[in-house]
C-alpha cells in the first residue's frame, strides 16, 4: 500500500511539473494571472487542478511518444541514395490489436478519475452553506443573499473556509459562471435554476467574467469574488443590512437624492425604502462598492459621473441610457450615490 | 452534339470568346469542371474568412484596443467561423470530391451532371447571400453556433440572424444534394471489379462524410426551421417566457455539430491516406482498419454531442456518459494515426510538399485530439470550454488538420487537374512558414485560455496576464497570410507556366494516375477492370494503362444545361424573399419551377 500511494506521489509530482514547467518558465504567478483556472483557491478548484494534473501527465506521454514515432519514421526513413526499394506490407494483425488495446488502457486510467471527480463535484453542498442566488443579466451579475436579504452586485462577498452554495438564474439570456480560482464554469439558463458549490480556501479579491456569449457587452461582463475573514464578511452583512444613509436635503447629496427620485432612476434600480427598480442592480449600499457597471470601471466619483453621462459610450448596448442630466445634476447624484456606504 | 471523343481537358485554353468561355463555364455539367469552380470559389470564401480572422487578431492585439467596434467584432466572429466551416472547408473537400471521386472509381463523371452543377450554384449562391449581410444592416452576430435565446427576435431585432438562419438553409440544400450525388456515385458508378474493399480510402471518407451529410443536415435544417418560425411567424420554439427550454436548440445544434466537425475532417484523413502512400512508396498500412476507424468514427460521432454541453448542468450521469463515448473516440482516431505512420515506417519516405503537408496534418492533429482528450473530461472542461484554450483546440484540428490536410490534396492533385507542377520550392517555403505561423499564432492560446481568457471577447482587461501571449498570436496571424500569399503567388504562377507532367508526376496507385492530366472530357476511353486497391501498382499496370486510354468508339457524355444554374438563382431569391420581401420571394418562386420543371424535361440526348 506504501509503495503504490508512494508511488501515486511520484505519479502526481511528475504531472503536477508538467502542467506547472512551462508556466513557471513564465513565471507565473496568480498575481501576474489573477483570472488563472491554475491557481485554485478552492476545493472545487482543487479537485479539478488534480484530474488536470492526471490528464496532463498521459497527454504529454503520448505526445512525445506518438510525435517522436512521427519524426523517427521521417527521418529515419526519408529517401536517400542506396535506400532499398520498401517492402509491400499491407498491416499487421497483432500490431492493430496492440495500439487499439493501448489506448483503451490508457484512457481507463483517464475515465475513472474523471467520472470520480464529476460526482464529487457535483455533489449536494454540505450543511450549513452559505446560500447566495446569483442572477444573470445583459451585461452584469446581481448577488442575492437570501438568508442574509441582502442583495447586490458585480461584486460576491463570501467568508473564508464557509462552502457557499450557489444557485443560477438569468434574467435574460444564456450567461456562465465563472470564478476560475473557484471551479469550473456553469451555465446560467431561462427556465433553469443551475447549482454549484466551493470552499474558498484564501483571503483575497478574485476576478471573474461570464463565459458565455451573450451579446453585444459580453467582454465587459466581469465581476469580483471578495473571500473575507469572517469578521470582516459580518462586518459587510452588518453594513449592507442597514437601511440606506439619510443625506442632509441642504448638502449635494441631498439634491442628489431629488435628482435621483425625479429623473427616471428609480424605475429600474432599488434603494431600500426609496425605490422598487429591480432592472438595474440594486443601489442601496453602492457607495461601499469597489467597482461599478459589471465591474468594469473603478468605483470612483469621476467613474461613476461618466457612466451616468453617457452609459452607452462607458459599455456598448448598455440597457441604461443616457439620460440626459446636466453637469450639476451628474455631481449631485454621484455625490449622492457615493454616500450610500 | 452529346457525343465527344476529343480530350477536354479543363485547363486547355479553347479559342474561343470569353462570353462563349463563362458561358461554357455556368452550363457546364462536368464534374472536373464544377471541381475546379468549387476549389476556386471556396478558396475565395477561405480568403475571406482569413481576413476575419486577421482583424480579430488586430482587435486583440492589445488590451483595451478600439480598432473595431464590439458589435463588428461580434459579426466578425461569427462570420468567421461561419465562413470557414460552410464555405471554405466543407466545399474544399466538395472540389475533391468532385474532380478526384470519379476518376478515382473508374467513371466518367457522378450519377447526377446536372444535381452536380445545381450543387455547386447553390452553394454559391447562398454564400454570397450570408456575405451581403454585411452591407445590408449587419452581418449575423450571434456565433456560428447561434445559441437561442440570443438569436430571439427580443435580444436580436436585427435582420443578421435572418441571414444567418436562411443562409445556412440554401447551403443546406447544396450540401444535401452534393452528398446523395456522391453516395449514388460510389455505391452505383465504381468500375468493375472494385468492390467496396478496393475503393481508395479517399472514396471511403467521401462515402461516409456523404452519409453524415445526409443523416446531420436534416437536423440543422428543423432546428433552424423552428428558428424560422419564431422570428417570422411568432411561434414558441426557443421562447422562455412561453415555457420553451432553450437547451432544445444546443441539443438539435449539436446533435448536427458534431457530426459536422467528421464532415469537415474525414475528407481530410481521406486525402492525407492517398499522400502518404504514394510518396512512402508503400501501400497504407492496414487498409481494412483505417477504413473500419473511419467509418466508426462516423457512427460514434453520433453519440457524443453533449461533450459540448458540460457547462449545461445536464447532472453528472449525462455527464460521464458523453465523457466516455467522447474517450471512446479517441481510439480509432489513434488507430488511424498509428497507421499512418506504420505506412511510412520502412518505406522512402519523398518529402515533396504534399508529402509535408500530410505529415504536418498527422502532427497538428495529434495535437489537436491530445486537447480534445482534455476537454473530453467534463471537471476539465469546465474550466476550459468557452475559453481560448479550446479556441486553440479547434484551430490544431481544422487549421492544422483540416486544412492542412487540404493542402496536402492541392499540391498532390494540382498536377492531375492542370497538367502542371506547382513549384515545389516556393511549396516548401509555403509549408514551413504555415506550420511556423500555426504555431504561433494558436499554441499561446492554450496557455491563455487555462489562465482565464474567456473566447468571443471583443476585448480585455490589462492586468490579466492575457497581453504578451495575445500579441504573440496576433503576430503569427500577420505570418500566416504571408504563408497563404506564397501559396498564392505558387498557384497563379503554376497554373500559367509551371512544369508541364505527364499523367502520372509522382507515381500514385489509384486510378486517377492512369489518364492523362488534364483528363479528357470522358475521363477514360474504356472503363478499366480492377483487381487491387492499387491497380496502379500492380504487375499489369501498363496494360491497364494502355486499355483505359484506348477509344472504342463514341462516348456518350452528358450536355450542358443552364437550368440547374437557373433553379438555384430560383432558390436563392426564394428564400432571401423571407428578408427582402414578395418581391424577391415570387419572382424567385417562378424561376425555382421553371428551371426544375425544364430541367426534369430537359432532353438528355
Amino acid at each position: 500500500m506504501a509503495a503504490s500511494a508512494r508511488g501515486t506521489r511520484f505519479l502526481r509530482s511528475i504531472s503536477a511539473l508538467l502542467v506547472l514547467l512551462p508556466l513557471l518558465s513564465l513565471g507565473c504567478t496568480l498575481r501576474q494571472f489573477p483570472q488563472s483556472s491554475l491557481h485554485p483557491q478552492a476545493d472545487y478548484a482543487s479537485q479539478i487542478q488534480r484530474l488536470l494534473e492526471d490528464l496532463m501527465f498521459w497527454v504529454v506521454v503520448i505526445f512525445v511518444l506518438v510525435e517522436g514515432a512521427l519524426v523517427v519514421a521521417v527521418v529515419r526513413f526519408r529517401n536517400r541514395p542506396g535506400l532499398p526499394e520498401p517492402k509491400m506490407t499491407h498491416g499487421h494483425t497483432g500490431l492493430e490489436i496492440g495500439w487499439t488495446i493501448a489506448p483503451a488502457v490508457i484512457l481507463a486510467f483517464i475515465a475513472v478519475p474523471t467520472v470520480v471527480t464529476i460526482f464529487k463535484t457535483q455533489s449536494k453542498p454540505p450543511a450549513g452553506a452559505l446560500e447566495v442566488k446569483v442572477v444573470g443579466h445583459q451585461w452584469w451579475w446581481e448577488f442575492q443573499y437570501p438568508g442574509l436579504d441582502i442583495t447586490t452586485a458585480s461584486e460576491l462577498h463570501v467568508p473564508i473556509g464557509q462552502p457557499v452554495a450557489i444557485s443560477l438564474q438569468t434574467a435574460d439570456v444564456i450567461h456562465s459562471f465563472w470564478f476560475p480560482a473557484m471551479g469550473g464554469k456553469r451555465d446560467v439558463i431561462p427556465t433553469h435554476t443551475n447549482a454549484m458549490w466551493f470552499t474558498p480556501e484564501k483571503i483575497g479579491t478574485f476576478p471573474g467574467q461570464c463565459a458565455e456569449f451573450c451579446g453585444v457587452s459580453h467582454a465587459n461582463m466581469r465581476m469580483k469574488l471578495m473571500v473575507q475573514s469572517r469578521e470582516d464578511f459580518e462586518a459587510w452583512v452588518a453594513a449592507q443590512k442597514r437601511p440606506p444613509v439619510e443625506p442632509d436635503s441642504t448638502s449635494l447629496a441631498g439634491k442628489g437624492k431629488q435628482v435621483f427620485l425625479t429623473a427616471g432612476c428609480v424605475a429600474c434600480h432599488t434603494i431600500a425604502g426609496i425605490s422598487p427598480g429591480t432592472i438595474g442592480p440594486n443601489l442601496t449600499h453602492v457607495g461601499t462598492r469597489t467597482s461599478l457597471a459589471g465591474a468594469l470601471y473603478p468605483n470612483t466619483p469621476e467613474e461613476m459621473a461618466k457612466w451616468i453621462q453617457d452609459p452607452p459610450v462607458r459599455k456598448p448596448g448598455s440597457i441604461m441610457p443616457k439620460l440626459g442630466l446636466a453637469p450639476d445634476q451628474i455631481a449631485a447624484v454621484v455625490a449622492y450615490l457615493q454616500s450610500l456606504k | 452534339m452529346a457525343t465527344t471523343t476529343a480530350p477536354v481537358g479543363v485547363a486547355t485554353g479553347t479559342r474561343t470568346s470569353f462570353a462563349a468561355g463563362v458561358w461554357s463555364w455556368i452550363t457546364t455539367v462536368d464534374h472536373k469542371r464544377i471541381g475546379v469552380l468549387y476549389g476556386v470559389t471556396a478558396f475565395l470564401f477561405f480568403l475571406i474568412g482569413g481576413l476575419e480572422a486577421l482583424l480579430i487578431r488586430i482587435q486583440l492585439a492589445r488590451p483595451e484596443n478600439t480598432f473595431v467596434s464590439p458589435d463588428f467584432y461580434n459579426q466578425l466572429f461569427t462570420m468567421h467561423g461561419t465562413t470557414m466551416i460552410f464555405l471554405a472547408v466543407m466545399p474544399l473537400s466538395a472540389s475533391f470530391f468532385n474532380f478526384i471521386i470519379p476518376l478515382q472509381i473508374g467513371a466518367r463523371d457522378v450519377a447526377f451532371p446536372r444535381l452536380n452543377a445545381f450543387s455547386y450554384w447553390v452553394f454559391l449562391l447562398g454564400g454570397i447571400f450570408l456575405n451581403l449581410s454585411f452591407f445590408l444592416g449587419g452581418a449575423p452576430d450571434t456565433g456560428w453556433f447561434g445559441y437561442s435565446n440570443l438569436t430571439s427576435k427580443q435580444f436580436s431585432p436585427g435582420h443578421g440572424v435572418d441571414f444567418w438562419a436562411i443562409g445556412l438553409q440554401v447551403l443546406g440544400i447544396s450540401s444535401l444534394a452534393a452528398a446523395f450525388n456522391f453516395i449514388v456515385t460510389i455505391i452505383n458508378l465504381r468500375a468493375p471489379g472494385m468492390k467496396l474493399m478496393r475503393m481508395p480510402v479517399f472514396a471511403w471518407m467521401t462515402l461516409v462524410t456523404a452519409f453524415l451529410i445526409i443523416l446531420a443536415f436534416p437536423v440543422i435544417t428543423v432546428a433552424l426551421v423552428f428558428l424560422l418560425f419564431d422570428r417570422f411567424v411568432g411561434t414558441n420554439f426557443y421562447v422562455p417566457a412561453s415555457g420553451a427550454d432553450p437547451v432544445l436548440w444546443q441539443h438539435l445544434f449539436w446533435l448536427f455539430g458534431h457530426p459536422e466537425v467528421y464532415i469537415l475532417i474525414l475528407p481530410a484523413m481521406g486525402i492525407v491516406s492517398e499522400v502518404l502512400p504514394t510518396f512512402s512508396r508503400k501501400p497504407l498500412f492496414g487498409y481494412p482498419v483505417v477504413v473500419y476507424s473511419g467509418i466508426f468514427i462516423g457512427f460514434m460521432g453520433w453519440g457524443v454531442w453533449s461533450h459540448h454541453m458540460f457547462s449545461v448542468g445536464l447532472g453528472p450521469i449525462a455527464d460521464s456518459f458523453f465523457a466516455l463515448t467522447t474517450m471512446l473516440i479517441a481510439i480509432p482516431t489513434g488507430v488511424k494515426i498509428f497507421n499512418w505512420i506504420a505506412t511510412m515506417w520502412g518505406g522512402r519516405v519523398e518529402l515533396k510538399t504534399a508529402m509535408l503537408f500530410a505529415v504536418g496534418f498527422i502532427a497538428m492533429f495529434i495535437m489537436g485530439g491530445l486537447s480534445g482528450v482534455m476537454h473530453a473530461s467534463p471537471p476539465a472542461d469546465l474550466q476550459q470550454t468557452d475559453t481560448y484554450f479550446v479556441v486553440a483546440h479547434i484551430h490544431y484540428v481544422l487549421f492544422g488538420g483540416a486544412i492542412m490536410g487540404i493542402f496536402a490534396g492541392i499540391y498532390y492533385w494540382f498536377p492531375k487537374i492542370t497538367g502542371r507542377l506547382l513549384d515545389e520550392r516556393l511549396g516548401q517555403i509555403h509549408f514551413w512558414l504555415n506550420i511556423i505561423a500555426l504555431n504561433v499564432t494558436f499554441f499561446p492560446m492554450h496557455f491563455v485560455g487555462l489562465l482565464g481568457m474567456p473566447r468571443r471577447v471583443y476585448t480585455y482587461a490589462p492586468g490579466l496576464g492575457f497581453d504578451t501571449m495575445n500579441m504573440i498570436s496576433t503576430v503569427g496571424v500577420f505570418a500566416i497570410v504571408i504563408a497563404t500569399l506564397v501559396f498564392i503567388v505558387n498557384f497563379l504562377r503554376s497554373v500559367r507556366s509551371g512544369e508541364t507532367t505527364g499523367s502520372d508526376p509522382w507515381g500514385g496507385a489509384t486510378l486517377e494516375w492512369a489518364i492523362p492530366s488534364p483528363p479528357p472530357a470522358y475521363n477514360f476511353a474504356s472503363i478499366p477492370t480492377v483487381h487491387s486497391v492499387h491497380p496502379l501498382w500492380e504487375a499489369d499496370a501498363s496494360d491497364l494503362i494502355k486499355d483505359v486510354n484506348r477509344v472504342r468508339g463514341p462516348i456518350h457524355m452528358p450536355p450542358s444545361s443552364y437550368w440547374p444554374a437557373v433553379a438555384a438563382l430560383g432558390i436563392a431569391l426564394l428564400m432571401s424573399g423571407m428578408i427582402f420581401g414578395w418581391w424577391f420571394g415570387i419572382p424567385g418562386l417562378l424561376i425555382m419551377l421553371v428551371g426544375l420543371y425544364s430541367w426534369a424535361f430537359e432532353p438528355c440526348h
